[in-house]
């Protein structure tokens, strides 16, 4: 991995966070009192092992969720103070979301789920076609526009829920455990993808992975354990 | 693709469970194009009625006779502006399967009492001096290829000639419309002269079956009808005297409550369809949980996914409705044919559509509001999970 110059202004900044969640009569705290700060233009992969806390913190930088307290400063925006509704439309503008297993509908093709997003915006027809086009193109899966999403191999639906991340140009990525579902050598494509995005397009992603190898990719690396961030564990510990 | 395309793919996600329920949509609005047509050819009758109509039958049954002298007596009385009267005949058109009306009347005083009868000069002019003359309705003339100037024969079921002879000829004199084209009362029916038929018959001579009584105001229907039937009680011909809508609906009721019937008949069926489209929308949504999560995630506002569940729903019962009321307006025509003229010309009217519509908005909103509350008030993060 190698080592950038710091970045000048902050993409993430999270203070005091934690989050309980009710499970039966206990509640339970999953993040404990997390602290975190991600530059602009950075590729972080948020690591530890299963139950610690990852996909929580994840869905608090993608605005899926509100913390219990303490505040997220995503681009700018206080997430933790907007209603569902703004929240709703913060998304749709500011992030672009990969998950593990793709996500696609299944009755619509590639170019018509990539399409997705732009529906909440005020393009026309025509001109959301083309900006999906662009964003198949991208990917490298102009040619399987027409496809439906079980009409694609595994690593090609990934390529598809990524173009339906970028279509709207977000700045932000979150992707979630992106290459668990893929072996190693359409992991590696994804992964390269992914590093291609942030190097030449600028765009800040943070992704969840518990695969060390998938994690040498980014640029930093983050080390969440039992609901708190932790130094990354050295070889052979 | 724009939201429509969304809603429709959300519809046809799996395509053959959409049909089934499509199909069993389209199957209650097919029945209820069928049903509201016949009940609203029922209630036509009772409409169409002239308001200034009284219409006199026996006290004991609409097929007793009385006696043709009535009509003096009826006519001293003060507000009867004209009298004519009638005579249900019964004949057979080569078989029986092709019944329709045919009635003798007073020709002079029966169109005077219709002015909505719509006659050229000439017919009129001929059914008043052609003893033979019959008048047939546009359906009527339509169906058999009847021109004016044809002679066709009619088959006595209860009046033979008293020669005997079981056939009645009539000739055609002219063709009947009517002013408003949503009244078909008389589409349907054959009017020849009453004296033609009085003067063949072999008994019943001097006899009417009913008399239609037209009166100055139609305010004091009530206090004529009980007049003529005060002038004739405790006589050998007692008369019952109504309103002919009164008249009309009673003789429509003798084929059951149509409004009730239609009403049960159409609540048990759409009760039916709420229950298995209710369903049916409520499993499909819980199965695609995840798939609405995901809309979600990408920033579809809760009210914005609440739109995209109940479009799914109005767009289903819109489909299935529109088409099963399309199949009423071809298939409605063709019943009434099929009935040889004893009904009037079916169709599924504006009304209908006016009524059905509305109908297939409600019932997608009760079938789609649950699920798409539900779609609404998810929670992301539990959804995507799993939970």
């Amino acid at each position: 991995m190698t080592v950038d110059p710091p970045l000048p202004t902050a993409m993430v900044v999270m203070r005091g966070i934690t989050k309980a969640y009710q499970r039966g009569n206990q509640p339970v705290e999953v993040l404990h009192d997390i602290d975190l700060d991600i530059p602009k233009g950075d590729f972080v992969a948020l690591m530890g092992p299963s139950g610690s806390g990852k996909t929580t913190l994840l869905n608090l930088i993608g605005g899926l969720d509100k913390p219990t307290s303490g505040t997220v400063t995503v681009a700018g925006r206080r997430l933790d103070q907007l209603t569902s509704g703004e929240l709703a439309h913060w998304r749709s503008t500011s992030v672009g979301f990969v998950f593990q297993f793709y996500n696609l509908l299944p009755m619509l093709s590639a170019q018509k789920n990539v399409e997705l997003p732009l529906l909440l915006t005020p393009l026309s027809g025509a001109e959301r076609r083309r900006h999906a086009s662009i964003a198949l193109e991208l990917v490298g899966l102009a040619g399987r526009a027409r496809h439906r999403p079980q009409e694609l191999s595994g690593g090609e639906e990934q390529r598809v829920a990524i173009a339906r991340a970028l279509v709207s140009d977000p700045q932000l990525l979150v992707c979630d455990e992106p290459t668990g579902d893929l072996d190693r050598h359409t992991a590696d494509e994804i992964l390269s993808l992914l590093q291609m995005l942030n190097a030449e397009f600028g765009k800040s992603i943070v992704m969840v992975t518990h695969d060390p190898r998938a994690a040498e990719y980014a640029r930093h690396q983050i080390h969440l354990d039992k609901g708190i961030l932790v130094p990354a564990p050295t070889h052979g510990a | 693709m724009g939201y429509l395309g969304l809603v429709f793919a959300g519809l046809f996600h799996k395509p053959s469970r959409t049909a089934l329920t499509l199909l069993s949509i389209v199957t209650a609005f097919t029945l209820f194009g069928f049903l509201d047509g016949i009940r609203l050819v029922f209630s036509r009758a009772a409409d169409n009625s002239g308001t200034d109509r009284l219409i006199v039958t026996s006290r004991l049954s609409i097929i007793q006779p009385l006696p043709i002298a009535h009509r003096n007596r009826i006519a001293q009385i003060p507000g009867v502006a004209q009298i004519a009267y009638a005579n249900w005949f019964g004949g057979i058109y080569q078989d029986r399967r092709n019944f329709f009306p045919n009635i003798a009347v007073t020709p002079v005083e029966f169109l005077a009492i219709h002015p909505e009868i719509v006659l050229s000069d000439e017919a009129r002019e001929a059914f008043l001096t052609t003893r033979t003359g019959a008048l047939v309705g546009s359906a009527l003339a339509q169906k058999f290829r009847w021109k004016i100037g044809n002679r066709i024969p009619l088959q006595a079921t209860i009046w033979p000639q008293k020669s005997g002879n079981n056939t009645w000829l009539f000739d055609i004199v002219g063709i009947m419309r009517t002013r408003d084209e949503r009244n078909q009362q008389y589409a349907g029916e054959m009017l020849f002269r009453y004296d033609y038929f009085d003067e063949g018959r072999t008994n019943s001579q001097g006899t009417v079956g009913w008399y239609i009584v037209r009166i100055e105001d139609p305010a004091l229907s009530n206090e004529i009808a009980l007049a003529i039937d005060r002038l004739f009680a405790n006589s050998d011909s007692e008369t019952k005297t109504q309103s002919e809508k009164d008249f009309n609906l009673a003789f429509a009721k003798q084929f059951g409550d149509i409004g009730l019937i239609v009403s049960a008949i159409m609540g048990a069926v759409f009760f039916t369809l709420l229950l298995v489209t209710g369903h049916t929308m409520t499993q499909a949504i819980r199965e695609r949980i995840p798939q609405l999560a995901v809309l979600k995630t990408l920033g579809f506002s809760d009210v914005t996914l609440l739109g995209v569940v109940l479009g799914e729903a109005f767009a289903m019962m819109l489909l299935g409705g529109c088409l099963g009321l399309g199949l009423a307006s071809i298939g409605l025509p063709l019943l009434s044919d099929s009935f040889g003229g004893q009904l009037p010309p079916l169709s599924v009217s504006a009304r209908s559509w006016s009524l059905g519509i509305p109908l297939m908005l409600g019932l997608g909103a009760i079938v789609g509001l649950p699920p798409a509350w539900r779609a609404m008030r998810l929670r992301i993060v539990d959804a995507l999970a799993g939970r």
